[in-house]
């Protein structure tokens, strides 16, 4: 047996990882806990798929010669919608090709569900609720201790609309952004460093060229529904109340395949099943994807995704 | 040209028309929307600084820059000539700006030229040079502590802070990197 001292690098890195990667285990059992206790099935379907959901800015890995690595399982889930399934959720891989960072890696573990008949903001309650559960757990009751900060899950969310965001904290309108092509630079560079770290917050209500697979609201079509929740100002879910009518979800994945297009990226192949799934009909339901590592991430106070993670994998 | 996706940390790019090294760099990725890479930027010949955000579609110039190996030979009133040793070339840099390097080259010393689209705009010396002290108060007999500092000066007028031990006539090692004292090398 080898002296810890004599042991290459890599294996004393993993080591070092245990009591992180032990965290991470037990608030994975602690959500899926959760979702049994609230009726949830869990399901898994396919990594290796033949369409990924046309959308603008993520890139699923191909895999030749002519298969993709999911970028979310959010079709083939709602083929289960369709089919009859209510209350479904999911952990598992996610690949996004390109997207490395501090808050990024190209493999990643998704957790995501969906439940008929809910609206967005059900959704959002049962995500507090969820959420609540979980770290009072892992942390006991009072503000969860988040590195050098704290996050009170228990305090009043701080939900704002993107427009109220936009703003209080921009000076500028999500409308005006999206027409000088900035939205996302007013965003990153603006709202998101000004929104409050010591409470979860949910910015809601996105412009309608933003909802993505998003329905639109029906007292304001210029708005989705959709929110993105944000813990110590990063990222961690993003939900919607999901888009079900056939004619407006092929119009915007010609769009968005459009865009894609005009950007340099292949169009995908149709995801006929899907389409078939939602001619036949997917209930009303709402549908929340979060990202399980980031959330770990904020709630063991690491700064970055690599200290929850199994190193990444080199060319070899 | 770069594209977005090569940026990182220390990559030198060149932005309207000046020579920049990215000091801090960071991917984002805000919502569905599109990846930027938000970058922090010296100005690798005026020390300024810039804040740039690149999209994936935008193409970054690549600075002109090239890295030469010189000797140092002479100075010429305001200029510094250094030679290379193998074609006898001889390339001229003002004393505005080498800074207070001029106060660590040594004759002959190796220094690192580098060029930015033919002109001179930085040098690297060696990181320690040995200097003998011309002019300090005397050293405190027997008091080695080396947390306090005292005035001193070396042949060139340059001044440093050096620990009370050190006396007129000993000679010291400086970092060209800070111009700060490092250790003494031997005493006189």
């Amino acid at each position: 047996m080898p002296s810890a001292s004599a042991k290459p690098d890599a294996i004393r890195e993993l080591a070092a990882k245990q009591a992180r990667f032990a965290f991470k285990a037990r608030l994975f059992s602690l959500l899926r806990a959760y979702f049994e206790a609230h009726g949830f099935m869990e399901v898994i379907t396919p990594s290796l798929i033949g369409a990924p959901a046309p959308e603008e800015y993520i890139e699923a890995p191909p895999v030749p010669p002519g298969l993709f690595l999911r970028s979310s399982p959010e079709l083939q889930m709602k083929r289960l919608l369709a089919a009859g399934y209510e209350k479904i959720y999911q952990m598992g891989p996610c690949f996004r090709q390109g997207e490395r960072g501090r808050l990024h890696r190209e493999e990643f573990t998704m957790l995501e569900w969906y439940q008929a008949g809910a609206d967005y903001e059900e959704l959002l309650e049962f995500t507090r609720g969820m959420l609540i559960s979980a770290v009072t757990a892992l942390h006991g009751s009072g503000p969860c201790p988040c590195g050098k900060s704290t996050i009170d899950f228990t305090a009043p969310w701080c939900v704002l609309s993107v427009r109220d965001a936009f703003e209080q904290f921009a000076d500028t309108s999500p409308k005006a952004s999206i027409e000088t092509n900035c939205f996302e630079e007013v965003l990153v560079s603006k709202v998101e460093p000004a929104l409050p770290k010591d409470r979860p917050v949910v910015l809601k209500d996105y412009p309608a060229r933003l909802g993505a697979f998003a329905r639109l609201k029906k007292d304001d079509p210029s708005l989705a529904e959709r929110w993105e929740l944000y813990l110590g100002g990063v990222e961690i879910a993003n939900a919607y109340g999901e888009l079900t009518e056939p004619a407006e979800q092929r119009r915007r994945f010609a769009l968005f395949n459009a865009t894609r297009q005009s950007l340099g990226q292949k169009p995908y192949p149709e995801a006929t099943e899907f389409l078939a799934a939602l001619d036949a009909g997917i209930p009303p339901s709402a549908g929340c994807a979060l990202g399980l590592e980031r959330l770990a991430m904020i709630l063991s106070g690491s700064e970055r995704l690599d200290e929850v993670m199994f190193p990444e994998e080199a060319l070899h | 040209m770069f594209s977005a996706s090569d940026l990182k940390k220390g990559l030198k790019v060149e932005v309207d028309g000046a020579p920049y090294a990215i000091t801090e760099f960071e991917f984002c990725k805000p919502g569905k929307g599109t990846a930027l890479y938000r970058c922090k930027l010296k100005n690798m010949i005026t020390g300024s600084t810039l804040d740039r955000t690149y999209r994936p579609t935008d193409r970054i110039d690549k600075p002109d820059l090239e890295e030469r190996e010189l000797f140092y030979s002479y100075h010429d009133g305001d200029f510094f000539v250094f030679s290379d040793s193998e074609t006898y070339e001889e390339i001229r840099i003002s004393k505005k700006l080498l800074g207070n390097k001029v106060y660590f080259l040594l004759e002959n010393a190796q220094v690192s030229v580098l060029f930015f689209k033919g002109q001179p705009i930085d040098i690297t010396l060696p990181t320690f040079i040995d200097k003998i002290i011309t002019e300090t108060e005397p050293g405190a007999r027997g008091d080695t502590a080396t947390n306090v500092m005292k005035s001193a000066r070396i042949d060139n007028g340059y001044e440093l802070q050096v620990p009370l031990f050190i006396n007129q006539g000993d000679t010291i090692r400086i970092d060209t990197r800070t111009g700060q004292y490092a250790e003494r090398v031997s005493k006189a």
